[in-house]
């Protein structure tokens, strides 16, 4: 947690916001925060992006921790999930006279 | 799917993406003069922000009611996180904030003109509000739709909250100049000083702007100059009469045929002194921001040391 950049600045200080904006939603990612340690990283994201509405809950992650994809990796990464049709609710043939299926 | 060693062939997929109205994210491919575009640009506006504080907050202790007082402090703590916003997304770019920290106070980076002109009076709280505000909405309204993702969502976020700053300085406006014979003077003696200034917020006309052609190609902007001009002075001029304010400038009259208001010739002299350091306040603002920095120093080291010291406490507790 202590190694610095080039600019003197400690690695682990950039982190990763996600703030649950209301009850039953998904945490959405707001943006980043600097921070010494997640304490502050909490009460700096509190400060940041949770300035309007009924916030719910916040997590805070290292950035470095997280783990990406690649954009040039995506394609074949993703290929699979695209060109398998019957995940589709269409390629299921119904009789016309059951309704409300 | 492009041949990722041709960058011409890089360069095109990108345009494409571009015109498709794609966005484009941290870790895509991007040409280095989009980069560097971006990184300008971003981080004069996180430091537009952040030296945007300083004239308003000149006014918190001297706000004439608790409620005045109350909304000029949200204000302001506003632009501090919207500064922050903007940070955040020229960070994902590739520059560090303690180089864009030292580039504005070494005076290398610009910073909006408009935050070099003093607040003479509590008239200027309430035009400020109005002009700079109201200019800031119509240029964050269009960046909100720019084509790098993070600044577009940071965009998204400030225009959100940005509405209640314009609306909390034209009800000062309207409160003043319904007021008694000084008030109605003082707010007009207000708009006299800020409405050239608020004009050149928007930048030089594009034939002058050498950014501009390449800034709209990549849809980094996607008006110009002249045209979110027109739209700030059409919005504002009905506003003004109906706060009974007049806007100092005589040639200004409604054009039947373009369906928008005319108004005379700006002074860019004025504009690029101020830029160039001559303003009334910028060696003022760069103090305070230099101060600013150098007081906190203690508190940030503090808290590295505090953060530092337990996590050695925590490591020398996991190896028992």
């Amino acid at each position: 947690m202590t190694e610095k950049n080039l600019h003197g600045e400690n690695e682990g200080d950039l982190w990763e916001v996600f703030v649950q904006s209301e009850t039953g939603a998904p945490h959405e990612h707001a943006g980043s925060v600097h921070a010494a340690d997640a304490e502050m990283a909490l009460q700096n994201a509190r400060d940041v992006y949770a300035r309007r509405g009924t916030p719910v809950s916040i997590w805070v992650v290292p950035s470095q921790y997280i783990t990406a994809t690649t954009p040039a990796d995506a394609q074949p990464f993703f290929d699979p999930a695209d060109d398998k049709v019957y995940r589709h609710p269409q390629f299921y043939k119904i009789p016309k006279a059951v309704k409300g299926f | 799917m492009a041949d990722s060693t041709d960058p011409a062939a890089m360069l095109r997929h990108f345009e494409d993406r571009i015109a498709r109205g794609e966005k484009i994210e941290p870790k895509d491919w991007m040409p280095n003069r989009y980069r560097q575009q971006l990184i300008r640009m971003i981080s004069q506006h996180a430091h537009s922000e952040i030296v945007g504080m300083l004239p308003e907050g000149n006014w918190i202790t001297r706000a004439p009611t608790l409620q005045r007082k109350m909304s000029l402090l949200a204000k302001v703590q506003d632009e501090a996180g919207h500064g922050l916003y903007l940070y955040c997304a020229a960070e994902t770019l590739g520059v560090s904030r303690r180089e864009m920290i030292e580039a504005l106070l070494g005076g290398r980076a610009k910073y909006s003109h408009i935050f070099n002109y003093p607040t003479l009076s509590w008239g200027d709280i309430g035009v400020i509000g109005w002009f700079v505000d109201g200019a800031a909405i119509i240029n964050q309204t269009m960046l909100a739709k720019c084509s790098y993702g993070p600044y577009s969502r940071a965009n998204l976020r400030i225009c959100k909250e940005e509405n209640f700053h314009k609306r909390q300085g034209y009800e000062i406006v309207v409160t003043l100049s319904s007021g008694s014979p000084e008030q109605r003077a003082m707010v007009q003696e207000a708009v006299n000083r800020w409405w050239w200034p608020s004009l050149m917020m928007f930048g030089p006309p594009d034939s002058d702007s050498p950014n501009s052609a390449e800034l709209l190609r990549w849809k980094i902007k996607t008006h110009s100059n002249d045209e979110l001009r027109q739209r700030f002075v059409d919005t504002t001029v009905p506003q003004a009469k109906a706060a009974n304010i007049r806007l100092p400038d005589p040639e200004l009259r409604y054009d039947e045929r373009k369906g928008s208001w005319h108004f005379g010739e700006i002074d860019w002299n004025e504009f690029y002194d101020v830029i160039k350091g001559n303003g009334p306040c910028n060696k003022e603002r760069l103090n305070a921001r230099r101060k600013a920095d150098a007081d906190g120093a203690w508190v940030r080291d503090a808290a590295a040391a505090y953060a530092e010291k337990r996590s050695r406490i925590l490591s020398t507790k996991d190896t028992k």
